[in-house]
């Protein structure tokens, strides 16, 4: 079976990101931080392809250095996510009783408020920089992951293989790797695909509040931000990282949804 | 007068066929069986007397006529006409076919509506009728509830009650009764024996029971890998088979086996005054009060004989089993083991007990973990050997269940038989001296139950474990079981040796178990 058309869309966009994120780690046209007093807010041109910025840097080389930071916090952040979400949502789940309650109520609490909004005050405490916003993300998101996992493992448990296997001797902490969380990954991974846009966006909200990576270090966020006196003069400093952040949600989202067809089983035809 | 006639009838889905050159033929009022086991192509064949094969499945070739129509050639919109008024049909699972959203009512005005010009307060009438005809005492509360108050049974009955209402020439009948127990089997077809009678309704009964062939149609038609085998008067058939498919069908069916000699050696498994309760539905802020699955149950198993547990659904035989291996706690009462008292042992105090005991699932495919191969499943309950030793363990009970080389195959890629294999193999492979069966062969087909049963009496023979062997299915326990105990609501109405049971039931409910077992003699 191939991927749809819509599909190849997203693949695409997000294989660009992914490029040009792997590459900024290892050459960009120029310093990203290099300032150039006598380069300052030049429109596109051949010596710089995307402009300069107030400061006289590379707006190309920017964008560049910021797919990578704001990549590599998503995808930590990602990780963190299904890592804490998993955790408490096979104890949760596989425990039952008053553990279950406790920790999904606490669960519920925080998925009652948008992930943006609590990773806005977990930055607060936690402080700004690439650590405390990947924590604060992965808190954030983990919740909806500890959901998913909790409802999966439920059904899990009343199989009889979980029966059986208690039956052989098995230790509960060994029935819960081996026999419960291979079986309650697949929806995680789904989940994890479309959960790598959702944090991205949020990523780049923070740094456009300037709660995500401190100035002068590139990203999306902070150069959207830092553009605003200067959208009616020097517009592409606007334009060209909102265009970036909507590119890739749009990769993201149209890959995420050609995955979920493809790994739902009733789409499987004889 | 013939009422369908199904002529050189083949099916394919793309390449593959499904069905070859199928012919046969029901008379108005008859009752004409299609047996076979899965993958015969009988769901098919029926379906396509419906026009309703499911996408990917097409005609390729043959003639279906049904009273003076041509199905095959029928347009969408003459083919609904068709379907409710002309031909009905009752699927296995009643709570799957019926819509758990709409109330009774609503689904049974359904096809009223749609086929008659009848008012609302007529369509009422009749619906109410026909409740009261099936036994159901206060139809008013019944149209208003939702399929999931029911029990099986009563689905099935409420279903087959809604397609008679629009009085079918033919009704298609498929598996109607797999899913029930043999008392509710019993009641739900001779329903359906009455209602087609007094409609005059002819019926094809899809079913993979040859006891039930015996005793309900007076054709029969056996069907394998698409095509028939053999067709004639169900007598015939069952007596003088022609084929040496039918005859293999036929020497399937479980026979009892020699007697056994009562033992009087010490008991390995013991139960006293069990008791064990289904704890009540939490709401809100009360828990409703549990009731006793299990009430009072005093049996003892000995080392190296199979103890039958046979009632009908609901009857408590499984809490049982799952009891006796402390999968659920006991609400009163003591189990011992070997002579200890194992009703509250926990943690290192339950290890032995554990290593000695061992279950065989009803159902394959939800005993064996998807995610791990054949070798490793296998492996599980001897995980404390040294890893040479283990898959030594391992080989050699496989070979011994006749999947030898099976190690590194996924359980989805076996067929439902060998997953059965698998599942005995992992609960033979350490040892045990103690098995609890629970119903290990009523998923599967009937020459692979045979051939389960005669493997598991097999291995209980060679590795002598006591055995506690659940099961509705009364001619499968005839023919393994040494003891036999019924079971009740939860109580045992009745124990001993399997030929007094058999032979001479003291219980009125072993008598109605036994009499509604379908059996080949009653033809």
């Amino acid at each position: 079976m191939r991927l749809s058309a819509n599909a190849a869309i997203g693949a695409g966009l997000v294989g660009l990101l992914a490029l040009a994120a792997i590459v900024a780690t290892v050459w960009t046209p120029y310093d990203p931080l290099a300032l150039s007093l006598t380069q300052r807010l030049r429109p596109p041109s051949a010596l710089h392809w995307l402009g300069t910025d107030e400061f006289g840097r590379d707006v190309a080389s920017r964008l560049m250095a910021g797919a990578s930071a704001g990549a590599g916090i998503a995808l930590m952040a990602v990780a963190v996510a299904v890592a804490g979400g998993l955790a408490i949502g096979l104890v949760a789940g596989f425990l039952r009783g008053w553990t279950d309650r406790v920790l999904m109520g606490l669960n519920d609490a925080l998925l009652a408020f948008p992930g943006v909004l609590l990773a806005l005050g977990l930055t607060v405490v936690m402080g700004s920089g690439r650590e405390g916003v990947v924590l604060a993300l992965g808190f954030a998101y983990a919740p909806s992951v500890a959901r998913i996992v909790r409802g999966t493992v439920l059904s899990i448990r009343e199989r009889e293989f979980i029966e059986a296997a208690r039956l052989c001797g098995t230790a509960e902490w060994r029935i819960l790797t081996a026999h419960v969380m291979p079986n309650a990954l697949a929806p995680v991974i789904v989940l994890a695909t479309s959960m790598f846009g959702w944090v991205l966006l949020a990523e780049s909200s923070l740094s456009f509040l300037g709660l995500g990576l401190p100035p002068p270090s590139p990203s999306w966020g902070n150069m959207l931000a830092a553009s605003r006196p200067y959208l009616a003069s020097a517009p592409w400093l606007g334009i060209l990282p909102g265009l970036c952040i909507a590119l890739t949600l749009l990769g993201v989202n149209l890959l995420g949804d050609g995955l979920r067809d493809r790994l739902d089983p009733r789409m499987v035809r004889a | 007068m013939t009422l369908l006639t199904v002529s050189g009838l083949h099916l394919a889905a793309g390449a593959r066929p499904i069905v070859r050159d199928v012919g046969f033929g029901v008379a108005a009022g008859e009752i004409v069986a299609l047996v076979g086991e899965s993958g015969s192509g009988k769901t098919m064949a029926a379906r396509a007397v419906m026009g309703l094969l499911p996408p990917g499945i097409a005609r390729t070739a043959g003639r279906i006529d049904f009273a003076g129509h041509d199905i095959a050639a029928a347009t969408g919109k003459q083919l609904r006409a068709l379907r409710g008024p002309e031909i009905g049909m009752v699927f296995q699972e009643p709570m799957v076919s019926l819509n758990p959203a709409l109330t009774i009512g609503a689904q049974m005005a359904e096809g009223l509506a749609l086929h008659t010009g009848a008012s609302r307060a007529e369509i009422g009438d009749r619906c109410r009728a026909m409740l009261a005809r099936i036994g159901i005492g206060d139809p008013e509360r019944c149209l208003k509830a939702h399929p999931h108050q029911f029990s099986g049974g009563m689905r099935q009955r409420i279903m087959l009650a809604s397609v008679m209402l629009l009085r079918p020439k033919l009704l298609i009948a498929d598996e109607p009764t797999t899913a029930l127990d043999t008392l509710t089997q019993r009641d739900v077809l001779d329903l359906m024996v009455e209602l087609t009678r007094e409609a005059g309704t002819a019926v094809l009964l899809i079913t993979h029971n040859l006891g039930l062939v015996a005793n309900y149609a007076q054709h029969a038609v056996v069907m394998r890998q698409g095509q028939v085998v053999e067709q004639g008067r169900s007598a015939d058939i069952l007596h003088r088979p022609q084929q040496p498919y039918t005859r293999a069908l036929i020497d399937a069916l479980p026979r009892r086996g020699p007697p056994s000699l009562p033992r009087f050696a010490a008991p390995l498994v013991t139960a006293r005054n069990l008791s064990v309760a289904h704890p009540g539905q939490q709401s809100l802020f009360r828990r409703r009060p549990a009731h006793l699955a299990v009430d009072d149950v005093t049996l003892t198993v000995h080392d190296g004989e199979i103890v039958a547990v046979v009632g009908g659904s609901g009857s408590g035989k499984t809490t049982l089993g799952r009891a006796l291996l402390r999968l659920l706690p006991a609400a009163g009462g003591s189990i011992g083991f070997a002579g200890q008292d194992i009703t509250a042992a926990r943690g290192r105090a339950l290890r032995p007990f554990r290593a000695a005991s061992q279950m065989v699932f009803q159902d394959p495919h939800s005993s064996l973990n998807p995610r791990h191969d054949i070798g490793r499943i296998v492996a599980e309950p001897v995980q404390r050997l040294a890893a040479a030793e283990r898959a030594r363990a391992v080989a050699r009970i496989l070979d011994e269940v006749g999947l030898a080389g099976y190690e590194r195959r996924l359980p989805h890629e076996l067929s439902g038989g060998q997953r059965q294999r698998v599942a005995i193999a992992r609960a033979v492979v350490a040892r045990p001296r103690f098995v609890v069966a629970d119903e290990p062969v009523s998923a599967l087909d009937m020459t692979i139950q045979q051939q389960i049963l005669a493997l598991f009496k097999d291995l209980q023979t060679r590795h002598g474990f006591a055995c506690l062997f659940i099961s509705h299915d009364l001619a499968a326990v005839e023919q393994i079981a040494d003891r036999v105990v019924v079971m009740e609501k939860g109580r045992i109405v009745e124990a001993g040796l399997r030929d007094d049971v058999f032979d001479r039931p003291q219980h009125d409910y072993t008598r109605r178990l036994l009499a509604a077992t379908p059996l080949l003699a009653a033809a």
